[in-house]
């Protein structure tokens, strides 16, 4: 960038980055799909594996459906910075003048709608297969709008930390199942109750805390782990 | 204050208060952990529920609020590291991971050993047990993420990021767990009760988590110590001490 | 002293397996714990030590030498 160039508001380069980030999500419509398909396909192994018994399916499926969005999330978010690094445009980014923390954010929130969003908003569909109370199905997928912002960030971070290390894949989930832990358990927890007709509102309060919580803290983690990733 | 924080970052005038250090500590603890267990295990009364099986609590407890007190002292020196670039920090995160990680499955197996007589089961879902499994993935995951990395400056930096993430995460995911806990299960079974600890046991449980604190800031020590003997074998201050002894 | 005999310490109204357990497998890593650093100084510092004689004697044929 020439010197001369006066610098970019924020806001702007953060919109710049967005775009750029979902126009190359769109040119591999598989990136999208692969994480929906995979959650079909292990919601299809649990009535399998436990039996087709429809009372004992909708008296686990809350916890089935959120332990496997948690799954998907992981497996999508160890690509994230992947390629970026690899072509070097993350190393471009690090130089330009714009905190790190908002350009990342903006390639997560691209990421975020492709992935997490997506997923959300389909998951009641998923619900009814396993015969999932009709009056959790609203809450499943308010739930898992909120925790995927979280399960997104926080599987980012992991990415942020393991992006220059041959063969992180593992280490990510040992990184970012911990982490995940109170985002499970709120989410679960809303549906359950959704079901049994308690309040899930208060949970949902918690998962958005949550979710504001982590949209401040991880980004500035995120950029340092980017950087630290690159220095090495 | 200042001076002395200072000289704490010089690794040969550490390496010199460390030896000191640690020859009064390894007295000290050894003794400590001693007396706290024969305290624990021949003296104080059994529990009137339980029975003799709660002497367990003598280093169940301590090694679990010393784990847990041990990962904030690893992300205190991340922060450290991250802030002012003080490679005695890294170093000091190094060497508390493995240890706490120690103790944080001592707690765990000294919990299960404890719930088969109590709960006639290996392993019970309890809410703490829960918690101090989440803490040993926390700390396996900052001693693989540092041996992960060739470059151990970046490994200590990446840790300590994670450890920085993981200490403000820890709060939550020891409520959650507990809300969690206390959701699905009636209060009845319980490790310890609300109830207020006589002080006959008090006392050496009390004795018994200074004793692992000892401990740890010994381990802590020792580590330390083996670690900058060795990335420091070519410097100057080193070899003259070698020549001096 | 709560037990009145060595048997009622080693048994503990059945409870004694499950504390001995307990115990054994505490003392074990503990001891290990401190006693593997310990090991690791003092193998680094017989390194340090062997390398410093070998540098003395490295140093020295080649002073005399010049001696000569």
């Amino acid at each position: 960038m020439p010197s001369d160039q006066p610098l970019l508001s924020l806001r702007v380069v953060f919109l710049r980055q967005f775009l750029r980030h979902g126009r190359s999500i769109m040119t591999s419509p598989a990136d999208v799909a692969n994480p929906l398909l995979f959650f079909f396909m292990v919601i299809t192994l649990f009535p399998l594996g436990l039996g087709p018994d429809p009372t004992r399916l909708a008296a686990l499926s809350h916890g089935i459906l959120w332990v496997v969005a948690l799954l998907a999330s992981l497996m999508v978010s160890a690509k994230l910075f992947a390629s970026d690094f690899e072509d070097g445009s993350l190393e471009q980014l690090a130089l330009a003048p714009y905190p790190l923390a908002v350009t990342a954010l903006a390639e997560i929130s691209a990421h975020w709608l492709a992935t997490g969003f997506l997923l959300a908003l389909l998951s009641p569909l998923f619900g009814v297969m396993l015969g999932l109370p009709d009056e959790g199905l609203l809450t499943l997928s308010v739930s898992l709008l909120l925790g995927t912002v979280c399960l997104t960030l926080i599987g980012a971070l992991g990415s942020a930390l393991t992006v220059s290390i041959r063969r992180g894949g593992l280490l990510l989930s040992l990184l970012i199942i911990p982490l995940n832990v109170p985002v499970l358990i709120f989410g679960t927890t809303a549906v359950r109750e959704a079901v049994l007709g308690g309040n899930p509102e208060s949970w949902l309060a918690l998962l958005g805390g949550l979710a504001l919580g982590s949209l401040v803290v991880a980004p500035l983690a995120i950029g340092a782990a980017l950087r630290v990733s690159l220095d090495s | 204050m200042w001076a002395f924080i200072h000289k704490l970052g010089s690794p040969p005038w550490f390496f010199g208060f460390s030896g000191t250090l640690v020859r009064w500590l390894l007295p000290v603890t050894v003794t400590l952990l001693l007396v706290g267990a024969v305290w624990g295990l021949l003296v104080a009364p059994p529990d009137f529920r339980q029975g003799n099986s709660y002497r367990i609590i003598y280093i169940h407890v301590p090694a679990a609020v010393v784990a847990l007190a041990g990962y904030y002292v690893m992300a205190f020196a991340g922060a450290v590291s991250l802030i002012w670039r003080i490679k005695m920090a890294d170093v000091t995160m190094r060497a508390a991971a493995p240890v706490g990680a120690v103790l944080t499955a001592i707690a765990l197996v000294t919990g299960a050993i404890w719930g088969k007589p109590t709960w006639g089961a290996w392993w019970v879902w309890d809410a703490r047990i829960t918690s101090m499994l989440i803490l040993l993935f926390l700390y396996l995951g900052v001693v693989a993420l540092f041996e992960a990395y060739e470059n151990k400056t970046a490994a200590a930096r990446a840790c300590a990021v994670l450890s920085l993430v993981g200490m403000v995460n820890i709060p939550i995911i020891y409520k959650s767990v507990d809300w969690w806990y206390s959701l699905h299960q009636p209060a009845s079974i319980k490790f310890t009760g609300e109830s207020a600890i006589d002080s006959s046991m008090l006392y050496p449980l009390l004795l018994m988590i200074l004793a692992f604190y000892c401990l740890f800031a010994l381990t802590l020590l020792l580590n330390m110590r083996a670690e900058l003997l060795w990335t420091h074998r070519d410097s100057g201050w080193l070899k003259q001490l070698v020549g001096d002894t | 002293m709560y037990f009145e005999s060595l048997a009622a310490v080693w048994h503990m109204d059945g409870h004694g397996f499950y504390v001995w357990l307990a115990y054994a497998l505490t003392a074990l890593p503990l001891v290990l714990m401190v006693w593997l650093p310990v090991k690791r100084i003092r193998q680094h510092w017989r390194w340090l030590q062997a390398e410093q004689r070998r540098s003395a004697a490295a140093t020295q044929p080649t002073a005399m030498g010049s001696d000569v």
